[in-house]
């Protein structure tokens, strides 16, 4: 039983910095690289590298733009990204609540 | 065991991480009260330079003819009072907020306080206009429910933004507001009550539910 709901935790998900990421891009439309920093706290090459781990699952959509000369990039939660963090929440708490 | 442990705390961390990156949570309770205390102040200028009384309706008297003096003053005088008010509590409020954003280690200009100002911005702007229409047509007595009823509306906007408590603040201003517009002799007594103690009473019972027991969440989250 433990061993069955441990199998639907996502991959994906297995670091918690990408879990925060998946949280913060739930409740926002989307979030630009700096605050996503800010709110998390981590590095520029550390919240990279997760958010392009992301991106390659197909859970994050990443748009480059450009405001005046200064590139700006969004990052937003896919539909496929939102279905795969409420799935992990759900494995997460039926986890928790078998203890 | 530890690995429930571990796993409950992930979820807790989650569920601040979503608030806190949606809701602008570091409006202090202290803005509150020091707003309202400026309100009382504006209202009591008000009160001792008109010499209306509690009971009187303002603008009533000077709707009379051959009085244009008296009522332009009376105009002019409002306005000052009213935008010295605005400016010295969004002054105060400003600056105890930003004190509990540097506390929390938060800054304060970031996406959440940005969608917060601008869903309290419209409504406040509509009224701010609204009022000095009215004031331009001399309904001085109907600026006060006026003010009273958008920054409700505004509250309530607002509220989506920050702490869901706000929204109890917003229907109160707004039912006082309302009240107001039937009860004209009592436009200054509900002005004062509206911005002045409602600001200090929801203040007062902010600051003692988020900032005065810092020391008594600590144990649960640091174990």
């Amino acid at each position: 039983m433990k061993n069955d709901l441990l199998a639907q935790f996502n991959k994906a998900f297995e670091s918690k910095a990408r879990l925060s990421i998946m949280s913060v891009l739930m409740v926002n439309d989307s979030l630009s690289f700096n605050a996503l920093k800010e709110l998390l706290s981590l590095t520029d090459g550390n919240l990279a590298t997760h958010l392009r781990a992301l991106e390659d699952a197909g859970y994050v959509l990443v748009q480059k733009q450009f405001v005046g000369r200064k590139p700006n990039t969004t990052y937003s939660a896919t539909p496929a990204g939102q279905q795969a963090f409420t799935d992990h929440l759900n494995a997460l708490e039926a986890f928790i609540k078998n203890m | 065991m530890h690995e429930s442990r571990e796993h409950l705390q992930t979820l807790s961390e989650i569920r601040l991480l979503m608030e806190r990156s949606s809701k602008f949570l570091s409006l202090s309770g202290l803005s509150g009260v020091s707003a309202g205390v400026i309100a009382l102040g504006g209202a009591a200028v008000v009160y001792t330079r008109l010499r209306t009384g509690l009971f009187t309706t303002i603008g009533t008297y000077d709707s009379r003819p051959g009085n244009p003096v008296n009522q332009h003053d009376v105009r002019q005088f409002l306005v000052t009072v009213a935008i010295s008010v605005l400016a010295l509590a969004l002054a105060s409020g400003t600056y105890f907020t930003v004190r509990k954003a540097r506390r929390q280690g938060l800054t304060v200009w970031n996406q959440p306080s940005k969608r917060l100002l601008w869903a309290m911005i419209v409504p406040l702007a509509t009224g701010g206009v609204f009022c000095l229409a009215l004031l331009y047509y001399n309904l001085i007595w109907l600026s006060f429910p006026a003010t009273l009823i958008f920054y409700g509306l505004a509250l309530l906007n607002g509220s989506k933004y920050t702490l869901r408590d706000v929204e109890s603040l917003a229907y109160c201003e707004i039912a006082l507001g309302l009240l107001s517009l039937f009860w004209p002799g009592y436009n200054l007594l509900t002005w004062a009550i509206g911005f002045g103690l409602l600001h200090i009473a929801y203040g007062l019972a902010m600051y003692y539910k988020y900032e005065r027991t810092p020391h008594e969440e600590r144990p649960a989250g640091s174990v």
